[in-house]
């Protein structure tokens, strides 16, 4: 599992090629974890498995199973924990491997409550891994990878998808609550170059305060019926129509919030409005940094990761957009599809290597 | 990007405040002559911008005619004549008090051949009409960021302490950089309602490398969103109110503690808002404005870093409302560049940033006057000085209708350069003590120019004894003054670094400005009548000596006309330690005071040194300052010696003693402003020697001043309190010889002698 700011991602490998010998030594409380996860899409109030995202019938380390993805609220974290005392989560001989800052934060909890040992892990390292893992061994049949086409352009803007062969170097921004910008060189070998406050959580948070609405799929609901430009003020709203000195668009965003100054404007816009320039406002910083560390770091490709682009093509177009505009088409957004699932991945291989006799 | 115009109705046209009256005195001064009008109209101040040319008394020197038969007693006579210099203005006031200030213009705006006026700024075209009608003249718009960067590379390159580093909890918060003479090339990170990065490389080369959309309009607009605040001011109050970390979730919400492997601390925010985003929880209208002012602060300072970095610039401003005069704003820019750079650039902010648009618009309009071709100087005594009407700083005047604030800069008549032989003209200060850092050292100097302020007063109405209104003018001038010590000791960083010149230069500017052109004047002239009389006679007496002593008798002439007696043997021990000594090509010296200073200190010296075969340039102050003998009367002393002198004689009519002038009229010495004409003689004659004499000169302002030849500074420590501070007793005397290093084998000696 990994442990963020805002979600716990937890990934669940379900062997499907268990051995009469197996099944029977297998304890019966593992079992009836097993089915509670895998015959259930919903956990708890908060807790979903994302579906769509199972890999069905993959390898890993020499077995054959399904990959399940689950999230839920980091907020839940106690409940978790009490469930795992519950359900008796120590009796199973296993390994909780854990990465993200609550690996850490929760790390006395789940042994005073539920006496389980976590094996805590780099969230970066786990993320990486995760990452490349997935990639290689792609999405039940289909590429894990995909970008833009003509993203310039709405109307002929186009979702392609692609492979991630010779992967490095690569630019990776992972947008969670907050967002990390790491240089990948190779599997080992990565730094992380910066990391900005304003993230996914940043986006929610504001939302939450701007608009009164309470979950991230609410949020983005009301964003993808806004129009941000009632509430930034363009290029044109000052000058007229281009800013011709220096080459910007009369369509540029000059000021984000920047017409909210004017008690007039306040009182005219809709929340949708609201939550659209939110939106836009994150997102677009969000690529002009990791464009500036793209050019730094003379990186070309860059790869968009994080559940900030969770069911958000908003955003995904709109960072492709803004990579491929202010690069003059140098460089190029790249997407996952397990988005936000990597740092768990990565962790769950941990606990699979096949030299520890676990 | 643009300042933004102002929205909120407060703010805005209709609510115009008409009562206000301007007074005369204080304001919108020398229009009567005012022409090449320029303004920048932003989203809540106006600044305008006018060329005038100021009358004011000067005193003048001239020689009498010596082939006159009936013999005078007096040396020269002394006129004071009316000069007329040329002034920029620039003021900056309240947008609501636009029409106001338009009809005062109107009113007192005589005789102008002015057509145009320059306007630049978000608000320009929104009083285009009002403009136009009011003052009659044409609005011609000029590009925003030409402007802005026009008047920025003015700034520095004529404000010596234009620059400073910001830093809330330090003894001093604003520390004044050193005027580098190669401003070029430097980031402006221009932070309006959105954000400019401008790259600008020279004169008219720049080019705006990127932006953000995050600025100053986010802060307020998203501000008055979230705390119904409305005025950018109050969500600052806000801000510096409240505690961010209710509201952000920092490294330790997420890890319990810190992130140690990648050096991320606990405190560090991890998402700006991540605690807001719930339902079941209030957050304070303070806590809320400090994290979104952290958010855009730290948003634009990475940005900043990001492309200082990839231009490889070491030097980056920051100016635009969103920092003007704000000290929260230019807090929180200077932690987030020191957090992205670990502390390889530093924030850099701008005394006049708020001035920088209307002076590039009046810039633009006053190109055929060339003004690039000049130096310009900041007159003290009608500029306000550094957040002189900022709330934070001065919470009186928090009443802030009717508050002005003005700057002023004097034409200086020479384009002034660096002295050629100064070893690091980027790191040199013309300053022994920083006061604003020294509080024990400022407390003392503004105590003591406030207790010898009566005396001055009592000079300057004694120097024009027949003209009654003199002493109306004097009370004038003390209480202007005495107003500037006040603020000086609130805000001693109000023109810069505060400094013994600066104080000294502030006073002088004040006496100008009540038309005490030059108070000693009769003083002056009476001493150096006196000293004239003695010459012969000290020469003669001198050329009596042995060299040892008269080398002695030299050197205690210049320091202090033989009243003090002091170890002869050491001084012969540091001129006879370089071999050298005495057979330089030529010796620049700096002079002091009239009368006997000049007449039988400094002159048997240069005897000497021309006898020496050394050539020597005597540099004196352009206008006067206290008793200092100016470049005027010097001329005419020089002739007068010349002409029972055959050495000096001889020199000037062999081109071998030069005289030149400083291009200042201050008490003090600054290198790095020097006359044009002066740095080309030290040039062209080979200048190996520079002899700096007296207190202001050799002592407050370049004690520690390195140069690339051999150095003389000589003083007597006329007061006590200095004295104690460089470890001596009062009419000490200093004696500093130094030779650069490398240069020979020795370098220097400093006597210090009781």
């Amino acid at each position: 599992m990994d442990i963020g700011g805002t979600l716990v991602k937890l990934v669940y490998f379900e062997p499907v090629d268990i051995t009469a010998e197996e099944e029977q030594e297998e304890v019966e409380n593992l079992k009836s974890i097993r089915r509670y996860l895998t015959s259930n899409v919903a956990y708890g109030k908060t807790g979903v498995r994302d579906v769509h995202l199972e890999l069905r019938n993959m390898t890993m380390c020499g077995r054959t199973g399904n990959l399940h993805f689950i999230r839920f609220p980091t907020q839940a974290m106690p409940r978790f924990i009490q469930m795992g005392r519950d359900k008796n989560f120590s009796s199973l001989h296993t390994t909780l491997c854990a990465t993200g800052g609550g690996a850490y934060k929760f790390e006395n909890e789940f042994r005073m409550m539920a006496d389980l040992e976590l094996l805590k892990l780099d969230e970066l390292d786990c993320l990486i891994r995760g990452l490349l893992f997935v990639d290689r061994m792609g999405f039940n049949g289909h590429p894990e990878c995909y970008y833009f086409q003509n993203p310039s352009d709405t109307q002929s803007c186009v979702k392609k998808p692609c492979t991630l062969d010779n992967p490095f170097p690569m630019l990776l921004v992972n947008i969670g609550s907050g967002v990390s910008i790491l240089a990948v060189y190779s599997e080992n070998n990565y730094k992380r170059v910066t990391g900005t406050s304003l993230g996914g959580g940043t986006f929610l948070g504001l939302c939450c305060l701007l608009t009164g609405c309470e979950t991230f799929e609410e949020a983005l609901e009301m964003a993808s019926k806004g129009d941000s430009t009632n509430v930034d003020k363009l290029v044109k709203d000052i000058y007229g129509g281009d800013y011709e000195r220096f080459g910007l668009q009369g369509s540029a965003v000059a000021s984000s919030f920047g017409h909210m100054m004017s008690k007039e404007k306040r009182d005219s816009i809709s929340k949708e409005d609201l939550a659209r320039a939110t939106l836009v406002t994150i997102t677009n910083n969000i690529g002009s940094i990791a464009r500036m560390c793209a050019v730094n770091e003379r990186i070309e490709r860059v790869v968009f990761v994080g559940n900030f682009l969770r069911i958000n093509t908003v955003s995904t177009k709109l960072l492709a957009y803004a990579m491929d505009f202010w690069s003059k088409g140098q460089l190029r957004a790249l997407f996952l599809e397990h988005e936000g699932y990597f740092g768990a991945v990565g962790a769950l291989m941990e606990l699979l290597k096949p030299t520890d006799d676990l | 990007m643009a300042e933004c115009v102002g929205v909120d109705s407060n703010t805005s046209g209709h609510s115009m405040d008409k009562s206000i009256t301007l007074p005369p005195d204080e304001i919108f001064r020398n229009l009567e002559n005012a022409k090449r009008f320029a303004i920048d109209i932003g989203g809540s101040l106006t600044k305008l911008a006018y060329y005038s040319t100021v009358q004011h008394k000067v005193a003048k020197v001239r020689s009498f005619d010596t082939t006159a038969k009936a013999p005078n007693d007096k040396l020269y006579e002394i006129s004071v004549q009316e000069e007329v210099t040329a002034r920029l203005h620039f003021i900056k006031f309240e947008n609501a008090y636009i029409e106001t200030c338009l009809d005062f213009i109107k009113d007192h705006l005589v005789n102008t051949e002015t057509k145009v006026i320059k306007a630049t700024g978000g608000g320009a075209h929104k009083f285009k009409e009002l403009i136009e009608k009011k003052l009659g003249l044409n609005v011609d718009k000029e590009d925003e960021m030409t402007c802005l960067i026009k008047g920025c590379n003015f700034v520095l390159k004529n404000i010596p302490h234009e620059a400073f580093v910001y830093a809330r909890h330090a003894d001093s918060e604003f520390r004044f950089q050193t005027a580098n003479p190669d401003i070029f090339p430097y980031l402006l990170v221009n932070i309006g309602s959105g954000v400019s990065i401008v790259k600008v490389e020279s004169e008219d080369q720049f080019e705006r490398i990127g932006g953000s959309s995050i600025g100053g309009g986010t802060f307020w607009g998203l501000g008055a969103l979230l705390t119904k605040t409305k005025r950018f001011d109050e969500l600052l109050q806000l801000a510096s109110k409240g505690q961010h970390t209710n509201v952000d979730m920092l490294v330790k919400d997420i890890y319990g503690g810190s992130y140690g492997c990648l050096g991320l601390t606990g405190d560090l925010i991890a998402s700006s808002f991540g605690k807001s985003a719930t339902a079941d929880k209030e957050f304070s209208k303070e806590d809320m404005a400090k994290s979104l002012l952290h958010m855009i602060s730290n948003d634009i300072g990475q940005l900043a870093c990001l492309y200082a970095k990839l231009h490889n610039l070491s030097r980056v401003y920051f100016g635009g409302f969103f920092i003007r005069g704000h000290p929260v704003t230019m807090h929180t820019i200077t932690y987030s560049i020191n957090f992205f750079t670990k502390g390889e650039v530093q924030a850099l902010f701008l005394r006049h940033e708020g001035y920088l648009g209307a002076i590039g618009a009046f810039l633009k309009g006053a190109e055929e006057d060339n003004p690039n071709q000049y130096s310009w100087g900041e007159n003290y005594a009608g500029s306000s000085g550094l957040m002189s009407v900022s709330p934070d700083m001065n919470p009186m005047q928090r009443a802030r209708s009717g508050t002005f604030d003005m700057l002023e800069m004097d034409r200086l008549e020479r384009q002034l350069v660096n002295l050629p032989l100064l070893q690091d003209p980027s790191s040199y200060i013309p300053d022994t003590v920083d006061l604003t850092e020294d509080a024990l050292a400022r407390d003392y100097w503004l105590y003591c120019f406030e207790d010898a302020l009566d005396g001055v007063v009592k000079r300057a109405v004694a120097s024009q004894p027949d003209i009654p209104e003199a002493v109306v003018r004097a009370e004038k001038f003390r209480q202007k003054y005495r107003h500037k010590l006040l603020t000086l000791r609130h805000q001693p960083f109000a023109y810069g670094s505060l400094t013994v010149r600066s104080l000294l230069d502030t006073r002088e500017h004040c006496l100008n400005e009540f038309n005490f052109p030059d108070p000693y004047s009769k003083i002056k002239q009476r001493e150096n009548d006196m000293a004239l009389k003695h010459y012969q006679r000290t020469v003669e007496s001198l050329d009596a000596l042995s060299w040892e002593d008269r080398q002695f008798a030299l050197v205690s002439g210049v320091l202090a006309g033989n009243v003090f007696d002091w170890g002869a043997k050491a001084v012969s021990d540091v001129l006879e330690s370089d071999p050298g000594f005495g057979f330089e090509q030529c010796a620049l010296f700096f002079v002091d005071n009239s009368g006997v200073d000049i007449i039988l200190g400094v002159m048997p010296f240069v005897r000497e040194l021309l006898s020496r075969g050394t050539e020597v340039v005597l540099a004196s102050n352009s206008g006067p300052a206290l008793n200092d003998v100016t470049n005027g009367e010097l001329q005419i002393l020089t002739e007068r010696i010349a002409a029972m002198d055959p050495v000096l004689q001889a020199g000037l009519q062999e081109d071998r003693l030069t005289l030149v002038q400083s291009g200042s009229s201050s008490p003090c010495l600054d290198l790095s402003r020097l006359d044009k004409v002066l740095a080309m003689v030290v040039r062209e004659r080979q200048t190996d020697l520079v002899i700096i004499e007296g207190m202001g000169r050799a002592i407050h302002t370049n004690y520690y001043a390195t140069l690339s030849c051999e150095s003389l500074k000589m003083a007597v420590i006329k007061n006590s309190w200095l004295a104690d501070r460089l470890g001596g007793k009062l009419f000490s005397v200093v004696f500093k010889y130094e030779v650069p290093l490398g240069k020979v084998h020795h370098n220097g000696a400093t006597l210090m002698l009781s």
